[in-house]
């Protein structure tokens, strides 16, 4: 295998695999909480276009991912009012959420459509940005260098603290995380706004950091993938790192297929991560029954 | 003995649910370093009082003195600030977390930043000195009951809890399990902590009480010291003498000579709850055969491999003289297998149908006319009505949705419904819990009824009084094993009280 | 993800339509502010998409192609939710009906119409049934809850879509564009009265009578009623609940997959990889809102058609991005989710 073509693979996996890993690491947060959120394409859409919006403005690229950030904590805060307080179907309120996300984004980001900026530079690493083939790993911006140190603070939050304990506690058992003393709907609605900053991220990563324009549905199933990626982690923010690896590696090497012209069927490789994160579950099934937090998805009623 | 003041002093309560008397003006003490057996049949009030002591429920009437204070117990929350913690029979682990992250979510005073090594090292200290080893590092859904129960224990004393109390404890443990928990009670009791433990199994109060409370119909029927119990004194406080002590006479004889209905062979049952362990059982047409047992020792699952819901590990069912081992639901039913249940509105009846499809659900094969295209609802209308009928009831209004009929009504609806097949083996659970006098008579009226008729039945039932006066032949349950066989006439209450709560036979 | 936690509510269907008119009126008002604060007039707005959609003859057909997927799919979710099974998958089981069928319709294409049309339904409604079916079968077993295996197999089913229209089955004479060749004459569903309405909207009404007629009429409605009203009753009575697991996964797939036929053999003609604009998900949202009720899920699906058919108008007539209708069928969603509960 030739230098820039495994260049360009790394590449390519990086950059595709970044917003779906920053998307992840949310979901992973909501749903240790209990909590599936179905909306997180919409999620990420609310941080794409402030983000785009905001450096077009500011043209800071720093605050358009500080703004990405916040739009899509208080985007979620949606899905918390709905889910937790409501007490609404979870399924169908994230659902709900992703068509609001991207109508909102639309309707923002009109006036934006073909504005150009510079966003995210990316930043050599001095002596490492030349290797061949690991240089690419040593170019890239700030977002991609803090994707892991991100994973690593969510694993130790959700393992670590006792708020991750009482998160944990929640998700799996709310009513004996309530008989310890805590209060499920108030972590649940921490999570959700940590989440939300996470999806804000993810949004802003791809229309500040890889793509660098604005355009409607500009995620393009990319926050589905990311609650695909938690079912294949198993529900662990590391393992989530390999998932996207895996996923954007994916999608890298399916670019380089096309381009030179190779047998391979992109979209059959693509199907990958999908039929893998079904094939964790099955081999799963009957074995270890806890991969899932128990209590995902379930509506927490008080202790009456 | 007791030269020290009590840790806790319950005084006069008194609780009530609707229709129900559940305490009726308890005293109840507890002391430092003692273990203080709570005794009673099902219903008796055990549970009602140690849950108005931990919070979960408040007194209507009485006063809790804790220590030299009246305090007030709203809430777990207050209890366990008092140190009073309680171990539930469903226990409260979260399977996915580890041994020191349990431990650690019930701990007052947890810091921000876990540091699982301190907490696990405080586990083994506490674990160590108490026989209650256990690796804290191990996921909780890896381990066994009796390791389960130890970390419940953990949980309370780390968070310095002074009153334990523990609901049937002894329940999910196997043997030498049992003296295990013995062995740390105590361990306890020698530091000073009080422990209330609430049974069914006379020689577990022998063995290991100090003082023993036995409760019956809400009251507290007696508070012995150890040495001033004997098994039988405490049988009689337990369920008093109102009950008829032999089967009567009345019954035509079984016809002896006829093919069994139903047997099971060496039958082993594996899963979640209690399993079965080589169940040897027979059952002829016009005889019932009443299960004996305290709840949970194997009586569902009896119920359930018979009805085909639960598949065998082991062993043979034959109906009928065909092998059914492997018989669906369906199959075993369409032989002429009914269903009396305990509690009929979860385990039979569909409350948003109506009492004719509720009928029809029955046998919908039957009814089904056209291939299924069309149900052949006259028919199961005068089913409906001819059931009825032979069961001398009034007519239920067929169109109401069943949810909407009284309690009375929907056991009437499921007796009519699972007899309308004229079966020739019926399993009854529990079939008079929870009905008044009335009704309960009534059903065991129509289950002799049948059984003249012909019918085998198996009968179980926690009301010794309805198996000594209904069974054929009694076989007693215990952890899953026939523990012991005989009829009505041949033995006594006292007898099968002893096998239920775990003593040996002829003692 | 357990099944029972998406408890679809089920009451009386005229209380229901008074209620969500209310509803859906707040969601309509909020809707109008953000047209105002977009700086256009919300009024003129609504006008315009009644007067281009329910009004105007054309306009109506429009929303009458638009309701017919979003009805087929609200039944593939309302059918197996009668059972507590949850179906996120209808968009994947439309695309893998639409593959079906594609094939169907090309290695047959010799036959006559009145044989090649049913064959090309019949296949569209095996593919979706399959493909649901697999998560019926994983979750009939206890391995993997439909709710995970139906949403991740949505992706799949579209990427096998993509994979045979850019690759074994691309027409080499549609130079760049990723599409199968056009399907023959005698492979197209007829439409109407010079409209794009096809015979699919009379399939999806037929599915609504027998959906209709089999619950409350039939030996297996019956059952499927006994199982939704209480499983460990039904369970206890010998009904054969892992059979219907299967069954009504695999009809309410093939459903979905006749959304697919639809697409493809009556309004494209062809497959291609951009088969829905979300669909299945949105058929999700209107069984949901529905309750599963027959009558709720034409309503709705009319409704949610009318909103995507005036989404074009937004865009013509008012320069608005076309998705901005998706606000306002958000919005309906969440008036509708966040209700207070009736007891």
């Amino acid at each position: 295998m030739s230098v820039p073509f495994v260049e360009s693979v790394l590449l390519g996996a990086i950059l595709s695999g970044m917003p779906v890993l920053y998307a992840a690491l949310g979901e992973v947060i909501v749903e240790r909480a209990g909590v599936v959120n179905l909306g997180l394409e919409g999620v990420m859409l609310m941080g794409a276009v402030t983000s785009f919006a905001s450096t077009v403005r500011t043209g800071s690229a720093a605050l358009g991912v500080l703004a990405g950030a916040t739009a899509g904590g208080l985007f979620n805060l949606i899905l918390a009012l709905l889910v937790v307080t409501r007490q609404a179907n979870q399924l169908a309120s994230g659902l709900a959420l992703m068509f609001f996300g991207a109508g909102v984004s639309a309707l923002l980001g009109a006036p934006y459509i073909g504005s150009r900026i510079a966003g995210l530079n990316p930043l050599q690493i001095p002596g490492l940005a030349h290797l061949p083939y690991l240089g690419p790993l040593f170019r890239s911006d700030i977002l991609a260098y803090l994707a892991i140190p991100a994973a690593a603070l969510v694993w130790w939050g959700l393992f670590r603290t006792r708020w991750g304990l009482s998160l944990r506690a929640v998700g799996e058992n709310p009513a004996a995380a309530y008989a310890a003393g805590y209060s499920p709907p108030a972590i649940q609605y921490q999570a959700l706004f940590l989440a939300g900053l996470f999806g804000g991220i993810a949004g802003a990563d791809l229309s500040i950091g890889i793509v660098k324009t604005w355009a409607e549905w500009m995620t393009a199933g990319r926050g589905f993938i990311a609650v695909a990626l938690v079912i294949f982690s198993r529900w662990h923010p590391l393992r989530i790192v390999w998932g996207a690896v895996l996923f954007g590696g994916a999608v890298a090497l399916q670019l380089q297929f096309q381009a030179r012209g190779a047998p391979v069927s992109p979209f059959l490789l693509d199907t990958l991560p999908y039929l893998l994160s079904l094939g964790v579950l099955l081999v799963w099934a009957g074995g270890r029954r806890h991969a899932a937090p128990a209590s995902l998805g379930r509506v927490f009623e008080g202790t009456k | 003995m007791h030269n020290v003041e009590p840790l806790v002093a319950l005084r006069g309560i008194t609780k009530s649910f609707p229709g129900i008397l559940a305490n009726d003006r308890v005293d109840f003490d507890v002391y430092p370093g003692e273990i203080h057996a709570l005794l009673g049949e099902n219903g008796a009030g055990k549970s009602t009082l140690v849950k108005v002591l931990y919070g979960i429920h408040q007194a209507d009437t009485g006063t809790i003195q804790f220590g030299d204070r009246a305090v007030q117990i709203r809430s777990p929350h207050d209890a366990r600030r008092l140190g009073i913690g309680m171990v539930f029979q469903q226990f409260t682990l979260i399977p996915a977390l580890s041994v020191v992250e349990n431990v650690a979510l019930f701990l007052p005073h947890l810091p921000a930043v876990l540091d699982h090594g301190v907490i696990a090292r405080r586990i083994e200290e506490v674990s160590g000195r108490y026989g209650l080893a256990v690796d804290p590092w191990a996921p909780a859904w890896r381990l066994s009951v009796g390791e389960q129960q130890k970390v419940e224990i953990l949980k309370l004393l780390l968070a310095r809890s002074r009153v334990l109390i523990l609901d049937e404890p002894t329940r999910v443990l196997v043997p030498h399990e049992i003296d295990g928990l013995f062995r740390v009670l105590a361990g306890l009791r020698e530091h000073g902590y009080a422990v209330v433990f609430i049974t069914h199994k006379l020689p577990e109060v022998l063995t290991c009480a100090d003082r023993i409370t036995v409760m019956r119909g809400g009251t507290v029927a007696g508070t012995l010291v150890r040495a001033e119990a004997t098994e039988r004194g405490l049988v009689g406080l337990m369920f008093g003498t109102a009950w008829p002590e032999e089967g009567s006479s009345r019954r035509e004889p079984i016809r002896e000579s006829a093919r069994p209905l139903l047997e099971l062979r060496e039958v082993d049952t594996s899963g979640d709850g209690v399993s079965l362990r080589q169940i040897t059982l027979t059952i002829a047409p016009g005889e019932i055969v009443g299960v004996a047992g305290v709840s949970g020792n194997g009586q569902r699952e009896l119920g359930d491999v018979i009805l085909g819901l639960t598949q065998t590990a082991g062993g043979k069912k034959i109906i009928h003289g065909q092998d059914a081992t492997r018989w669906s639901v369906d199959r075993i039913r369409r032989s002429g297998v009914a269903f009396v249940p305990e509690d009929p509105l979860r385990m039979l009846i569909v409350p948003p149908l109506s009492v004719l499809e509720n009928m029809a659900l029955a046998d919908t094969r039957k009814y089904a006319r056209h291939v299924g295209l069309t149900v052949d609802w006259i028919a199961v209308r005068r089913d409906l009505e001819q059931s009825t009928r032979r069961l001398a009831l009034e007519m239920l209004p067929p169109a109401v949705p069943a949810g909407t009929l009284s309690g009375g009504n929907v056991q009437r609806l499921s007796l009519v419904r699972e007899l309308s097949i004229d079966p020739r083996l019926i399993v009854a659970l529990y079939p008079t819990r929870g009905l008044d006098v009335r009704g309960a008579t009534a059903a065991r009226h129509l289950l002799l009824a049948m059984r003249n008729r012909g019918a085998g039945e198996l009968l179980i039932s926690e009301d010794l009084g309805e198996l000594f006066s209904m069974s054929d032949r009694l076989i007693v349950l215990y952890r899953g094993r026939i523990v012991g066989e005989a009829r009505p006439k041949d033995t006594t209450v006292y007898e099968i009280g002893r096998l239920m709560t775990g003593g040996v036979a002829g003692g | 993800m357990a099944s029972a936690h998406a408890r679809i509510p089920r009451h009386s269907s005229a209380r229901a339509m008074l209620r969500a008119t209310g509803l859906f009126g707040l969601a309509f008002v909020i809707f109008a502010a953000v047209l105002l604060a977009a700086g256009k007039d919300p009024i003129r707005a609504y006008r315009d998409i009644l007067s281009s959609t329910l009004v105007d003859r054309y306009g109506f057909s429009e929303v009458l192609v638009k309701m017919i997927p979003l009805m087929l799919t609200a039944l593939a979710v309302a059918i197996p939710s009668r059972i507590w099974l949850i179906n996120i998958g209808g968009e994947g089981q439309l695309y893998m009906g639409a593959l079906f069928a594609t094939w169907a319709a090309t290695y047959f294409a010799a036959l006559p119409a009145w044989e090649l049309l049913p064959l090309v339904a019949a296949l569209g409604f095996l593919g979706g049934g399959l493909w649901a079916a697999i998560s019926g079968v994983m979750r009939a077993y206890g391995w993997v809850s439909e709710t995970i295996s139906t949403l991740l197999l949505n992706y799949v089913a579209i990427l096998i879509v993509s994979f045979f229209v850019f690759g074994p089955w691309k027409d080499p004479e549609s130079a760049n564009y990723p599409q199968t060749a056009e399907f023959v004459a005698a492979a197209r569903l007829p439409t109407f009265f010079g409209t794009r309405v096809h015979l699919g909207l009379l399939i999806a009404l037929v599915a609504f009578i027998v959906y209709h007629v089999v619950l409350t009429r039939t030996r297996w409605g019956l059952e499927i009623r006994a199982m939704g009203g209480n499983m460990e009753a039904a369970r206890r009575s010998g009904i054969a609940i892992g059979r219907y697991v299967l069954v009504l996964m695999f009809i309410g797939g093939g459903l979905a997959g006749l959304a697919g036929v639809g697409e493809v053999s009556a309004i494209q003609g062809r497959l291609r990889p951009s088969l829905s604009p979300g669909y299945g998900y949105t058929g999700f949202l209107i069984s949901w809102i529905a309750g599963g009720n027959p009558y709720g899920i034409v309503a709705s699906a009319l409704l949610m058609a009318v909103i995507t058919a005036g989404g074009d108008v937004l865009q013509m007539a008012h320069r608005l991005p076309g998705s901005v209708v998706n606000i306002l069928m958000a919005l309906m969603l969440f008036v509708v989710l966040a209700r207070r509960r009736v007891p």
